[in-house]
């Protein structure tokens, strides 16, 4: 019979409000092998912790239950705290009366009786429980980084500038993302290549960082410290290691009518490719939708005219295998398609366009060569309308219910630059709110209007009409004056929401990295953990994570990396003892549960056995490798007969809990 | 097809192919065939019998009979086939041990189906091209086949053997049968309706046992039912229906590895249509992962130990689950 302790927290008044844990404690007190039950204000402070290791000297105490908060809260804290006392660890269970209890009941009365059902039951669980020991698992020095856009980048250079290596992997030709396609910043207006290209530079130089460009994940196995990662390089048709990326097969390649996706199909390219001037690799790639030669075998001349010899027709997806110790996941954001907003003419004119492709016809490198002509007819704009939250802020299905944070900035930015360029041109932003809570950027907006002369309209824009004459008509309603607009405007300018880039959901799914319903990746804890995700080993990095403007991703980037150097910079983890073993002699040898392991931690054997008859007999069994295994519990559920079983959460474990809470 | 099938084993076990033979011998009565190994030409010519009543799916046999020294020769009918590949895909069955001979079926008598009829004191029973011939101590009665056959022959997902070292006969096809017509009735029932189907059905339930025995799926060294360890083995039920919860968590048990080869049904002395909790597995799984069927071959993994990314969403599984 174990002597079991039972502490019960106040948290305050956050348990105390809506459970009575005098009565918690004194029901809890009669409970087989129960010999305390305490109740105290702050169980986690040191007085609390005190309590709890002098009751396990003086009791004598073989297992302890603390109804407290989540374990994921102070469940280490109380393991500690009897570990000090000489009690193993793992003979503490944790009655969560918080967060799955006081703050979800109103009432104290059913508060309170289900409190006690919940001690209740870690109590039934507390006299199956073993001690157990963790053990040890090796790190790898070497980090992953998905996504090679600005969050990926700094994240890289702040990990190989610790000292270890670090790989990235984007999925584009080149690394740099969306900031590549950006004009200037806010509220500096300093040029976004001019920034972002030495630190794409730095990368391509730093000995320590690997780029996979033109790359994806395409399967993750492992945990924190010994991550198993394949790596698909997309075929580009290219030899890497030979292209000098003189460009010259961009010149000749007779197929010139590929939309260049890097200026949002606003021109054309041809379909052997360098993104844009200063790309990292700069390396060709060969668009195999449009390339003659790869479709019907007919050309060929980008070869002819490549003195490298660097093309290869018959170059196939490569994978490669590679060990990582920490993955930091920066697949950034994509504008929404504005498809479904019939109402702003966005498909029907050539002349409503996105923020983004605004940001392409201001851009030198951009269509126009940085000329502001509207992509219809070439000509010069007099009248600009900029459109805010088109589908952020929305409550209907056709957009997004969260602010995507940047609009406000970059439309100030971009009413203002057009304003200085084009002093002729009459310039509208109708606006619902302007958030500008970052530094200095409140100053920068009342600049594009105090000084600028930027008409800001307080109101949202109904519909937009092609004319004949070629101009748009832009119905809105001014919600201050309170009355009906009709603007004339030469170009309309949509701030279309962000959203997380497609390729997130599925890598999540590889990652077992959990997501919100908007698909971006949810962090361990909103304000304190904000970089980790919630599966040990695997980090944060920019937009992946919310909306966030450059500033704050690179921010969010290198705090990110240094949790990766935190962990790096370990030579080993503890792991968690809680881990699966296997009855060899219920065992049938079946191998679902090799199957089921997301980890490689089961392995089968032929193991001979003696029988009750005096005889041997050779069977097929499992084992599970206590280094590799994560006690998931995957196996265990899988096995028919029952001969898998996780260690703290033993079948038998959980059956006593569900008991204890029908009794 | 009797006469061939003894000759065909005479000749592998005269050549040294095999040293024993797993088939079928006449029972006590003409219709209670049961499977037994043979290994002589003597025992086959006397005791070896295949015809209306030879029902018994004998994959199982083979559990114990590969583990042995020396190969075994095995004739299985085309839904045996899928059991078979099925425990060798576990691990169950020493393939190298065992020879295949793939025999034709064309579907089995279903003696429940014929004491129906008010037949007894059944003497002899032969079958003449698709009637069968009955001797009773009271006379001689003909029947058409069809008309007695089992109700999992009636319903046959396949004629096609999909495991044999050698087959005899022709090869038949996977029939597009009406296997789910009964689960879809039942899905179709209101919850109480369908509760009160099966509290009728499972009460029947003694508990002998003989569907967990006979189910090729139902193999562990120690079934969690035998197991003092598990916490539920002999306890003592607190209603009626918690007794009855064993047939639900056996399909629990198989799902996902059940052929859907009937065997369940077939060998209850109560006559439960146990396997309907089978199919409605088999049915949710094929509209949930797509069409599986298992047993088909022996590497395939099964849909409830596979992960794809286009698996269906726990919530649509639980939308099906509320009316």
């Amino acid at each position: 019979m174990q002597r079991i302790g039972v502490f019960v927290c106040h948290c305050g008044t956050n348990i105390a409000a809506t459970v009575d844990v005098v009565a918690v404690a004194e029901a809890l007190q009669h409970e087989p092998g129960v010999v305390i039950s305490k109740e105290y204000q702050y169980m986690c402070s040191e007085a609390g912790q005190e309590l709890v290791k002098e009751a396990i000297k003086e009791h004598k105490l073989t297992g302890v239950v603390i109804c407290s908060c989540s374990p994921r809260m102070h469940e280490n804290t109380f393991r500690k705290a009897a570990a000090a006392a000489g009690l193993n660890p793992y003979m503490v269970e944790i009655a969560n009366i918080r967060e799955q209890c006081s703050w979800i009941h109103k009432d104290k009365t059913s508060g309170t009786e289900k409190a006690i059902i919940l001690g209740r039951a870690a109590i039934a669980k507390v006299h199956l429980n073993a001690p157990l020991t963790a053990g040890q698992s090796p790190v790898i020095k070497r980090a992953l980084v998905i996504g090679g856009g600005i969050a990926g980048i700094q994240t890289a250079l702040d990990i190989a500038d610790a000292g270890f290596e670090v790989d990235i992997v984007e999925k584009e030709p080149t690394i740099g993302g969306k900031m590549t396609q950006i004009d200037k910043t806010f509220p500096t207006l300093d040029c976004a290549a001019c920034i972002l290209t030495p630190k794409m530079v730095e990368c391509a130089q730093n000995e320590k960082i690997r780029i996979h460009s033109y790359s994806e994940v395409s399967d993750v196995k492992g945990f924190v410290g010994n991550f198993n990662v394949t790596i698909k390089k997309k075929a580009r048709f290219v030899d890497e290691t030979k292209c000098t990326g003189c460009g010259l097969c961009t010149e000749k390649c007779p197929m010139k009518k590929v939309p260049d996706l890097f200026n949002l199909g606003m021109n054309n390219r041809r379909a052997i490719y360098i993104p844009f001037a200063q790309a990292v690799p700069k390396v060709a790639t060969i668009d195999a939708d449009y390339c003659n030669m790869l479709k019907n075998g007919k050309c060929g001349v980008c070869a002819k005219v490549c003195t490298a010899g660097a093309i290869d027709y018959k170059q196939q997806d490569q994978y490669i295998e590679e060990q990582y110790g920490a993955i930091v996941v920066a697949t950034g954001f994509n504008p929404i398609k504005l498809d479904k907003y019939d109402e702003f003419a966005y498909s029907q004119s050539k002349d409503v366009i996105t923020s983004l492709e605004f940001e392409r016809l201001t851009n030198a490198a951009g269509p126009t060569s940085g000329t502001l002509l509207r992509p219809s007819d070439g000509k010069h704009p007099h009248t600009i309308v900029f459109v805010q939250c088109v589908g952020s802020r929305c409550d209907d299905s056709k957009g997004k219910s969260y602010c995507s944070k940047i609009c406000c900035m970059y439309t100030a930015k971009h009413a203002m630059l057009t304003r200085e360029k084009y002093p002729d041109t009459d310039v509208y932003v109708f606006y619902i709110d302007v958030r500008t809570p970052g530094k200095n950027f409140d100053e920068f907006y009342r600049r594009a209007v105090e000084q600028y002369g930027v008409h800001y309209i307080k109101g949202m824009v109904g519909k937009v009409t092609p004319k004949a004459d070629g101009t748009l008509d832009v119905q809105a309603s001014d919600l201050i004056s309170n009355e009906q607009l009709h603007i004339d405007a030469d170009l309309v300018v949509l701030a279309a929401a962000i959203e997380p880039d497609k390729s997130a959901r599925p890598l999540a799914t590889k990652l077992t990295a959990s997501m919100d319903t908007n698909d971006f990746f949810t962090e361990a804890h909103a304000k304190l953990r904000p970089v980790e995700s919630p599966t040990a080993g695997i980090f944060l990095s920019g937009a992946c994570q919310g909306p966030k403007d450059i500033p704050e991703t690179v921010s969010q980037a290198g705090a990110a990396a240094a949790k990766v150097i935190g962990l790096l910079s370990k030579n080993s983890l503890t792991c968690n003892p809680c881990v699966a073993q296997s009855d060899e002699l219920m065992c049938n040898g079946c191998s679902a549960c090799e199957k089921v392991c997301p980890y490689g931690a089961i392995t089968y054997s032929e193991k001979e056995f003696r029988m009750p008859d005096r005889t041997t007999k050779l069977r097929r069994v499992a084992s599970v490798n206590p280094a590799v295994c994560q006690g998931c519990g995957a196996c265990t559920v899988t096995c028919p007969s029952g001969a898998m079983d996780l260690k703290g959460f033993s079948n038998r474990q959980i059956m006593a809990e569900v008991d204890a809470i029908c009794k | 097809m009797q006469k061939a099938i003894i000759e065909k084993a005479k000749q592998l076990l005269a050549d040294g192919t095999v040293n024993r033979v797993i088939g079928w011998k006449k029972g006590e009565f003409a219709y209670d065939s049961t499977p037994a190994v043979f290994e002589s030409a003597e025992e086959l010519e006397n005791e070896f019998v295949y015809d209306d009543f030879t029902a018994s799916n004998v994959s199982k046999y083979l559990i114990k009979e590969s583990a042995k020294e020396g190969k075994v020769l095995v004739f299985l009918k085309p839904c045996d086939t899928y059991s078979f590949n099925q425990l060798v895909k576990e691990h169950r069955i020493n393939r190298e041990n065992v020879y295949v001979v793939g025999i034709e079926c064309w579907g089995k008598a279903d003696i429940e189906k014929i004491k129906a009829r008010g037949i007894s004191g059944i003497k002899s029973i032969t079958n003449n091209e698709g009637t069968l011939t009955i001797e009773t101590i009271y006379g001689t009665e003909s029947i058409p086949t069809y008309e007695v056959m089992a109700e999992r022959c009636l319903s046959c997902k396949s004629k096609k053997h999909v495991a044999y070292d050698e087959l005899m006969g022709e090869e038949g096809e996977v029939i597009d049968s009406n296997r789910f017509d009964m689960v879809a009735q039942l899905e179709n029932m209101t919850s109480e309706e369908r509760y009160n189907f099966w509290r009728d059905q499972l009460s029947k339930c003694i508990r002998c046992n003989a569907c967990r025995n006979v189910c090729p799926a139902c193999t562990c060294e120690k079934c969690i039912f035998d197991n003092d360890n598990s916490g539920v083995a002999n306890k003592a039920p607190a209603d009626s229906f918690e007794e009855n919860m064993f047939h639900i968590i056996r399909a629990f048990h198989v799902a996902g590895r059940c052929t859907d080869c009937g065997e369940c049904s077939r060998v209850c002395p109560q006559n439960i249509p146990l396997h309907l909790l089978n199919r409605k597995f088999i049915k949710d799984i094929n509209e949930l992962y797509g069409e599986y069927q298992a047993g088909e071959d022996t590497e395939s993994r099964g849909p409830l130990t596979a992960y794809t990314e286009d698996d269906c969403e726990p919530s649509v599984v639980h939308e099906r689950g509320v009316e």
